[in-house]
C-alpha cells in the first residue's frame, strides 16, 4: 500500500506495540502530529518540555520493560531531548527518540531550527540514523527498535527529513523481530561453576542486568541454591526483596553497613549485570583485592574495564543463570549467612532514625499504596530513599544512576505512572525540582496520580555535604534561598498542596497525600521541611576503600 | 589472572565497517571520548560495496588495545574487528616524498633511491617525487636518509595489512573469547 512517510511511521511504531508516547510537535514534525491525530491509536502525553518527555519514556520503559518512545521536532526540541537520551545511555534503558528535521532542499544550510542532532547524540545512543529518503523509513524504524532492545539495551534517535514525511511509498506491514538471547554454553560457565562450589563465602552482586533482563526469578534460585548473600546496586533496587534474608542492601558509596562488610569478608564476588562503576568500586585496585572475581555480563567492553575478573561470562543474564544454577551444589552455607544476617541486625539497631528525612522516606515506604513505583531524582533524597524505601519488586524503582540527572525525576514518574496504570510516589529535592517543574503541569492536566515528596531543605544537599567533608563548609552557591511556598505552587497549578513540618506530621500527612493519590484525582506535592544538614551516611570517599566507611561526618 | 601488558606498544586492528557516510565519525568519535592515541587511520572501500576495511595502529597498552576493539565492536556499523598482529600478516605502507633534485644532488637521490628500491614518478627541473613502498620502519629509515636533502612536501598513507593464507577479516571468528 503506497502511503506518506509520516503514515508509514505511525504504521511502524503500531507494528512494534507501541501504544503511548511522550512529545511536543513543532515545524518539521507537523506531519508527523498530523498522522498521529489521523490514525487516533496511540496515546500521546503531550509534556511541558522535551526534556520531560524523554525522561517519561524513560521511566516508561524501566517499568515496562519495553522501549519508550518519544518525539521532537528539529534544532531545540532535539537539544532538548539529549539529556534525556544521555541519562537512558548510561543506565542502559532501551528509548527509541523520534526526531523531525528540515527538508533536504534545506538540510545543511543553517536553515531555521536545523540541528544535526545525529552528530550530537553519537556519544549518548547505541545508534542513530538520519532519514533522507522515504524508502529506508520502515527498515530504520524496525531496526531502530531491535536496536534498542536487544543485548544491552539504550536509547536510539532517528532523525526523520520533513520531505520524507510526506513522500510517498509503498508500505508493507511486517512483523517486529524480537531479540532473541542466545543460549549460554555449560562449557563456558565450568570455571564459574568450579569457582562457585569452591568457594565459602561467596557475595552476589547484583546489578541493572538483572532487571532488564528480567531475572529475578534466577538470581532468587541461585542465592537460595547456594546460601549465599546478596547485596545490590542502585540499578539493581528492587531484584531482591529487602526483607529477604540473603539481601544487605546497597553497595556502594552510600551503601549499608552490612553491604561494606560482606564485601569485605567474601572470598568470591559473583557480579551479575553490574559494570563496577566508580560509585561501587572507588578504589578499582583494591575493590576484588585477594578475592576471586567472577562477572558475568552481556556487554563484552565491561568485562575488565573497571574490575579485573577472574572468570567472565559473556552472555545473556538469564540464559547464563539458567545455565549456571542447576550445576551448583545445593548447600547451605549457614555460617556465612549467620555473619552476615548479624552485620545486618546490628546495623538495624545503629541506624540514626532521629533524621526527619529518614522518618518521612521509611513511613512512605510502608504507608504508600503496595507495589507502585518510586522515583527519585539525585542527590542526597535519592541516596535516602535507597537505603530506607523498602522496594520489593523489578521494575518500581526508577532512577538516574550513571549519568546523575537533577531534574530527571517528575517527568520519570509521568513515564513510570503510565507505564503502569498506577499511581507513583516521586522523592524529590528542591534542587532537583526546580529544575523540571514545568512538567507539574503536565501531570495536572492528565491527572497522574503522583506523590511529589519534595524534600525541601532549601539547599542542594549532597554538594552542601561534600562542601562540608571536603571544602571547609565554605558553602558557595548551595544555599537555594528561594522564596517559594510549594503548597501555594502546588495549588497555581491545580494540585493539591500538602505540608510537613515535623515528625507529628510524617504519617497524617502521607495518610491523605496516599489516599488522595489513590483515588486517581491527580498530583499531590508535599512538601517536607526538612534541616540544611541531614547527611547521608555510611559514606566511602570517592577512591577510598571498604574499610573507611564514614559513619558519622568527619568535616574539615 | 594474568595482569594485562602495561608497556604500550603499537597495534594494528583490522576492521570491516558499514560503508556509509558519518562511519568515520562515528569511530574517530569514540577514540576521542575514550582516549585512545592513534597514530595512523586508514579506511578504502573492499571488494563488497557495503563495506569498507579500516586499519587502525593504536599506541596504547593491552588493556587499551582490548577496549579499544571491545567498544568498537559494540558499533552497530562495525561488522567485523580483529587485532591484526595475533595472525602472520604482510604490512604495508606508500609513502610519496618531494624532494629537492637539482643536477648536483640528483644522482645521490638516485643512488639512495636505488638502494631502497623506490621508484621516481615525476621529475621537474628542480624537483622530484619518489615513491616508496614497505613496512613503516622500511619508510622511516629512507625518510631519514632524504632528510638531509630536505623535504618539501610528503604524504604516507598510514598501514594497510591482510593476513597470509586462506585467512581473511572477513573469516575471523569473534575475537570475544581471546580478550
Amino acid at each position: 500500500m503506497k502511503m506518506k512517510g509520516a503514515d508509514i511511521l505511525i504504521n511502524c511504531l503500531l507494528e512494534q506495540g507501541v501504544d503511548t508516547i511522550f512529545g511536543y510537535p513543532g515545524g518539521t514534525v507537523l506531519d508527523i502530529y498530523d498522522a498521529l491525530y489521523r490514525n487516533g491509536k496511540i496515546n500521546h502525553i503531550l509534556t511541558a518540555h522535551e526534556q520531560g518527555a524523554a525522561h517519561a519514556a524513560d521511566g516508561y520503559a524501566r517499568v515496562t520493560g519495553k522501549t519508550g518512545v518519544c518525539f521532537a521536532t528539529s534544532g531545540p526540541g532535539a537539544t532538548n531531548l539529549v539529556t534525556g537520551i544521555a541519562t537512558a545511555y548510561m543506565d542502559s534503558i532501551p528509548m527509541v527518540a523520534i526526531t523531525g528535521n528540515v527538508g533536504l532542499s534545506l538540510l545543511g544550510r543553517d536553515s531555521f531550527q536545523e540541528i544535526d542532532i545525529c552528530g550530537i547524540t553519537m556519544p549518548i545512543t547505541k545508534h542513530n540514523f538520519i532519514v533522507k529518503d522515504v524508502k529506508e523509513l520502515a527498515d530504520v524504524v524496525r531496526k531502530a527498535f531491535y536496536i534498542a532492545s536487544s543485548g544491552r539495551k539504550g536509547p536510539v534517535l532517528i532523525d526523520i527529513l520533513k520531505n520524507v514525511q510526506t513522500e510517498e511509498c509503498e508500505y508493507e506491514p511486517a512483523k517486529p523481530e524480537r531479540y532473541k538471547a542466545l543460549p549460554v554454553k555449560k562449557e563456558k560457565l565450568e570455571p564459574a561453576i568450579a569457582a562457585i562450589n569452591e568457594s565459602k563465602k561467596p557475595l552476589i552482586i547484583a546489578g541493572g542486568g538483572i532487571i532488564s533482563s528480567n531475572s529475578s526469578s534466577l538470581l532468587k534460585e541461585l542465592y537460595e541454591g547456594i546460601g549465599c548473600p546478596v547485596v545490590y546496586t542502585l540499578m539493581g533496587k528492587g531484584c531482591i526483596p529487602e526483607d529477604d534474608r540473603h539481601c544487605l542492601g546497597m553497595l556502594g558509596m552510600h551503601g549499608t553497613v552490612a553491604a561494606a562488610k560482606a564485601l569485605m569478608n567474601a572470598d568470591t564476588i559473583i557480579a551479575l549485570g553490574t559494570r563496577f562503576s566508580d560509585r561501587v568500586a572507588l578504589n578499582r585496585e583494591m575493590f576484588a583485592k585477594n578475592k576471586t572475581v567472577i562477572h558475568i555480563d552481556i556487554d563484552n567492553a565491561e568485562i575488565d574495564k573497571n574490575v579485573r575478573a577472574d572468570i567472565h561470562v559473556m552472555g545473556d543474564m538469564y540464559e547464563a543463570l539458567k545455565t549456571l544454577i542447576p550445576e551448583l551444589n545445593k548447600v547451605q552455607r549457614a555460617e556465612w549467612l549467620d555473619e552476615a544476617a548479624a552485620w545486618k541486625a546490628e546495623e538495624k539497631l545503629k541506624k540514626d532514625t532521629n533524621l526527619l528525612a529518614y522518618k518521612i522516606i521509611s513511613a512512605a515506604s510502608k504507608l504508600a499504596p503496595k507495589d507502585i513505583p518510586v522515583v527519585t531524582d539525585v542527590g542526597q533524597h535519592q541516596m535516602w530513599t535507597a537505603q530506607h524505601y523498602h522496594v520489593n519488586k523489578p521494575r518500581l524503582f526508577c532512577s538516574s544512576g550513571g549519568l546523575g540527572t537533577m531534574g530527571y525525576g517528575l517527568g520519570a514518574a509521568i513515564g513510570a505512572c503510565f507505564g503502569t496504570g498506577k499511581p507513583a510516589v516521586l522523592v524529590t529535592g528542591d534542587g532537583c525540582f526546580n529544575m523540571n517543574l514545568n512538567e507539574l503541569s503536565t501531570v495536572v492536566t492528565q491527572g497522574t496520580p503522583i506523590a511529589i515528596l519534595l524534600m525541601d531543605n532549601g539547599v542542594l544537599g549532597m554538594v552542601r555535604q561534600w562542601q562540608k567533608i571536603f571544602y571547609g563548609r565554605r558553602f558557595s552557591q548551595t544555599t537555594l534561598n528561594k522564596k517559594t511556598d510549594y503548597v501555594k505552587f502546588a495549588e497555581s497549578f491545580g494540585a493539591k498542596g500538602l505540608k510537613i513540618e515535623n515528625e507529628d506530621d510524617v504519617e497524617p500527612v502521607l495518610k491523605e497525600a496516599f489516599e488522595y493519590i489513590q483515588k486517581g484525582e491527580g498530583p499531590v506535592l508535599v512538601d517536607c521541611r526538612i534541616s540544611p544538614d541531614e547527611n547521608v551516611l555510611p559514606m566511602i570517599k570517592p577512591g577510598a576503600t571498604y574499610d573507611t566507611q564514614l559513619l558519622k561526618m568527619e568535616e574539615n | 589472572m594474568a595482569e594485562y601488558k602495561k608497556d604500550p606498544k603499537k597495534n594494528t586492528i583490522a576492521a570491516l565497517v558499514s560503508n556509509k557516510s558519518g562511519v568515520l565519525t562515528r569511530i574517530s568519535g569514540l577514540f576521542a571520548r575514550r582516549g585512545y592515541n592513534i597514530e595512523s587511520l586508514t579506511v578504502c572501500a573492499t571488494e563488497d560495496p557495503e563495506l569498507s576495511r579500516m586499519t587502525i595502529v593504536l599506541i596504547g597498552d593491552e588493556y587499551t588495545l582490548y577496549q579499544m576493539i571491545k567498544q568498537m565492536d559494540k558499533l552497530d556499523d562495525v561488522k567485523k574487528i580483529g587485532c591484526a598482529d595475533e595472525l602472520d600478516c604482510v604490512y604495508r605502507e606508500l609513502l610519496l616524498v618531494k624532494v629537492p633534485a637539482t643536477a648536483e644532488v640528483r644522482s645521490q637521490i638516485v643512488e639512495i633511491k636505488e638502494i631502497y628500491k623506490a621508484k621516481v614518478v615525476d621529475l621537474s627541473v628542480d624537483t622530484m617525487i619518489l615513491e616508496l613502498t614497505g613496512i613503516p620502519t622500511k619508510l622511516d629509515a629512507f625518510i631519514k636518509v632524504i632528510e638531509p636533502y630536505g623535504i618539501i612536501e610528503m604524504q604516507r598513507t598510514g598501514l594497510t595489512v591482510l593476513a597470509r593464507g586462506r585467512h581473511t577479516l572477513k573469516d575471523r571468528d569473534c575475537y570475544g573469547d581471546n580478550i
